[in-house]
C-alpha cells in the first residue's frame, strides 16, 4: 500500500481515474519511460465498467460476460508497466498549473505534474422522478457495482426502469446470476426511432448490433417489458410501490427495489474545477470538455481521456487513453518509442460506429429529465422542481445564481446529481438553451476533505518562514 | 433487498450502531449495510428524511456514515476492516448540535 508520504513531489504524468482510459494511458506512458502515477479513489482498479476486475466475487464468468473480463488484461498491463498505481486515493484538487491535491488514508499531498490526464469517466444521468430519494430506490449502476464487486444480487420484488444499453446489460447479468426481475419499465420514447433510423446502417455494421439484439432477446424471454410515459416511487420511509403510466392508463406494482437508469454523462467536476472549457452536446444532452484530436483540453498540459471527454463507451475509452498518453510521451520524451498513433485512431474510429444510433435511440424523454411539482431535483439540499422553475420565472438566469436562492448544488455531491436537471429546467423555463444557461461553477476541493487532512500537508521551511513573525 | 451470490471472501466482523454485523472481505461499508438488510444509513440534515446508498460509486453522497468516529465518510469508498465501528447519521440532530 502506497501512503501519501511515499509519493514523489513531482511526476512526468499524473493520471486520475483507473478505468479503461486511465489504465491504458498509464500503462503506455510508463512503458515509454515517463514517471507515471495513477490515482483512483475506489478500493481497486477498473473504474465502473471493469469494477473490481482484480477482486470480483463473481467467479462464474458467464454472469458478467466476456466484455467485462476483457478488463483484466488492461489491469494486468498497467500493473506490469511500472506505473505507480494508488487506489483509495482521492484527488480533490487540480489547478491550471497542474498541481494535484490528493488524499490517501486521511493524509493529503500536493503533487506537481508535467502532464495530467483526467480519466474520471462517466456517471449516471440524474433520473429525477417523484420518490427517487426513498430507500429502496437505487441507480442501476449501483446494483451493478454491488454485483460485480460483492456478488450481491437483488432479491425480493425488483423493478428496473429507464433505458439504454447498460440497463439491458444489468438485467441480463441479474438473470444470469439467478436473480428475478418483476418488470422492466421502458421509459424511452417510441419517437426516438425516427431520429435513430438515419444511423441504422452504421449501427448494423457495428459490433453493438449483434450484441444488443442477443441481450434484448435474452432479457425479453424472461421479463415483462412495459413501455411507460410516467413513473413514480411511493412509500413512507421506504419504497412500497411503483406507479407508472402506460398506453392503457395508470398501473401500480408493489416493489422492494426500484433500479433507475437513463444513460451516462461525463463526470465533469474535476475538469471544470481545473478550468477546462466545456460545451453543451445536444445529441447526448450533457456538457463535455472541448478537446483536440489528442484529447488535450483548453488548459495546457491537461488532457481528458475516456467517457469524461464525451460518452463513447469502455473499449473506446482505452483507445482514447492511449492517444492522450502518446501525446504526453511525445511532448516530454520525444525520443521514446510509442505505438503508431494512426493505428490507434483507426481502432477508435471503428469503436465509434453505431454510437449515433444508440445515442438517438436512447435519448431520454423530456418528462424524465425536466421534472415538475414537488419532485426533488437536488437530493442533498432537498430542492424541488417547482422551486427551481419558480425561481427561474422570478428572473434567476443561471445555476450559480440559483445556488444563492435555493442552495441547490451546494450539498456534499456538489451538483453531480442535480446539475444537468437544474440547467435544463432553467433553460426550459426561460425559453433558452442549456448551452446558453451553462453549468455550475465548480471549485476545489471537488471531494470533501477534513481539516486534519489539509493540516497534514507537508510544509516547506520557506512556507513556514513566510507566515512566522 | 439483496442476497449474496456466493459466500466469497472471508468474514469480517464490524458493528453498526453498536450491533455486530457479519461483513465479508471485499465489502465496502455501504455494501455491507445493504447485504445486512439495513434499510437506511442516515437521515437528511434538511427534512430528516431517511436515505440509503443510491449510486455505490462515490457520486451521490447518500451513503454518508460515521466510520470509527469520523463523520460523513462515503461508505461506498471505504473497505470494511475487522472491528470497524460504523454509525448511521441522524441529520437534523447533528446539524443542531
Amino acid at each position: 500500500m502506497t501512503s501519501a508520504p511515499d509519493l514523489a513531489s513531482s511526476y512526468d504524468l499524473v493520471v486520475i481515474g483507473a478505468g479503461p482510459a486511465g489504465l491504458a494511458a498509464a500503462a503506455l506512458a510508463a512503458r515509454a519511460g515517463l514517471s507515471t502515477v495513477l490515482f483512483d479513489e475506489n478500493p481497486g482498479v477498473g473504474g465502473q465498467i471493469y469494477r473490481a476486475i482484480t477482486s470480483s466475487s463473481v467467479k462464474d464468468r458467464a454472469v458478467l460476460g466476456e466484455d467485462y473480463w476483457a478488463g483484466a488484461e488492461l489491469a494486468a498491463e498497467a500493473k506490469a508497466s511500472g506505473a505507480l498505481i494508488v487506489t483509495g486515493a482521492t484527488v480533490w484538487s487540480l489547478d491550471p498549473t497542474r498541481v494535484v491535491g490528493v488524499s490517501i488514508a486521511g493524509q493529503a499531498r500536493l503533487i506537481e505534474a508535467r502532464r495530467v490526464i483526467i480519466a474520471t469517466g462517466s456517471l449516471e444521468r440524474p433520473f429525477p422522478i417523484p420518490g427517487w430519494t426513498l430507500p429502496g430506490v437505487m441507480s442501476a449502476g449501483g446494483a451493478q457495482t454491488a454485483l460485480k464487486a460483492q456478488g450481491l444480487v437483488p432479491s425480493g420484488r425488483t423493478v428496473l426502469a429507464g433505458g439504454g444499453p447498460l440497463l439491458w446489460l444489468l438485467a441480463a447479468q441479474i438473470l444470469r446470476a439467478g436473480g428475478k426481475l418483476d418488470a422492466i419499465l421502458d421509459t424511452m420514447p417510441r419517437g426516438n426511432w425516427l431520429r435513430a433510423l438515419a444511423h441504422l446502417p452504421d449501427f448494423v455494421l457495428s459490433p453493438y448490433f449483434s450484441k444488443g439484439l442477443k441481450l434484448l432477446r435474452e432479457v425479453r424471454a424472461k421479463v415483462r417489458v412495459i413501455r411507460v410515459d410516467r413513473l413514480e416511487a411511493l412509500g413512507d420511509d421506504k419504497l412500497r410501490e411503483v406507479v407508472f403510466g402506460t398506453a392503457d392508463g395508470e398501473r401500480r406494482m408493489p416493489a422492494d427495489l426500484l433500479l433507475l437508469h437513463q444513460g451516462v454523462v461525463p463526470n465533469v467536476n474535476l475538469a471544470i474545477a481545473a478550468g477546462v472549457t466545456h460545451v453543451w452536446n445536444e445529441r447526448q444532452l450533457c456538457f463535455e470538455p472541448v478537446l483536440d484530436d489528442d484529447f488535450n483540453s483548453s488548459v495546457p498540459g491537461i488532457a481528458v481521456a475516456g467517457d469524461g471527454g464525451g460518452i463513447a463507451g469502455g473499449t473506446a475509452a482505452a483507445e482514447r487513453g492511449r492517444i492522450a498518453a502518446i501525446a504526453a510521451v511525445r511532448a516530454l520524451r520525444p525520443e521514446a518509442s510509442v505505438p503508431d498513433v494512426q493505428i490507434v485512431r483507426q481502432k477508435l474510429q471503428r469503436e465509434a460506429m453505431g454510437r449515433a444510433f444508440l445515442d438517438w435511440l436512447n435519448r431520454p424523454a423530456d418528462t424524465f429529465r425536466q421534472p415538475t411539482g414537488n419532485t426533488i431535483v437536488c437530493r442533498c439540499e432537498e430542492v424541488t422542481a417547482k422551486q427551481v422553475r419558480d425561481t427561474a420565472d422570478l428572473g434567476c438566469e443561471g445555476p450559480n445564481q440559483m445556488k444563492a436562492f435555493l442552495r441547490c448544488g451546494m450539498g456534499p455531491c456538489q451538483g453531480r446529481l442535480c446539475g444537468l436537471t437544474v440547467t435544463e429546467l432553467i433553460a426550459a423555463q426561460r425559453g433558452t438553451t442549456p448551452a446558453e444557461v451553462g453549468y455550475y461553477r465548480l471549485r476545489p476541493p471537488v471531494k470533501p476533505i477534513t481539516l486534519s487532512e489539509l493540516a497534514s500537508l507537508p510544509i516547506a521551511e520557506a512556507e513556514r518562514k513566510a507566515v512566522e513573525r | 433487498m439483496f442476497k449474496r451470490l456466493a459466500e466469497a471472501g472471508t468474514p469480517v466482523a464490524i458493528t453498526v450502531d453498536g450491533k455486530p454485523i457479519s461483513a465479508r472481505s471485499g465489502d465496502t461499508v455501504a455494501a455491507a449495510l445493504i447485504a445486512a438488510g439495513i434499510d437506511h444509513c442516515r437521515t437528511t440534515p434538511v427534512s430528516g428524511a431517511p436515505r440509503a446508498p443510491y449510486c455505490l460509486m462515490g457520486v451521490c453522497f447518500e451513503c454518508l456514515v460515521t466510520v470509527d468516529g469520523i463523520g460523513s465518510r462515503q461508505g461506498c469508498l471505504v473497505p470494511v476492516r475487522e472491528g470497524m465501528a460504523v454509525e448511521t447519521q441522524t441529520g437534523r440532530r447533528e446539524a443542531g448540535r
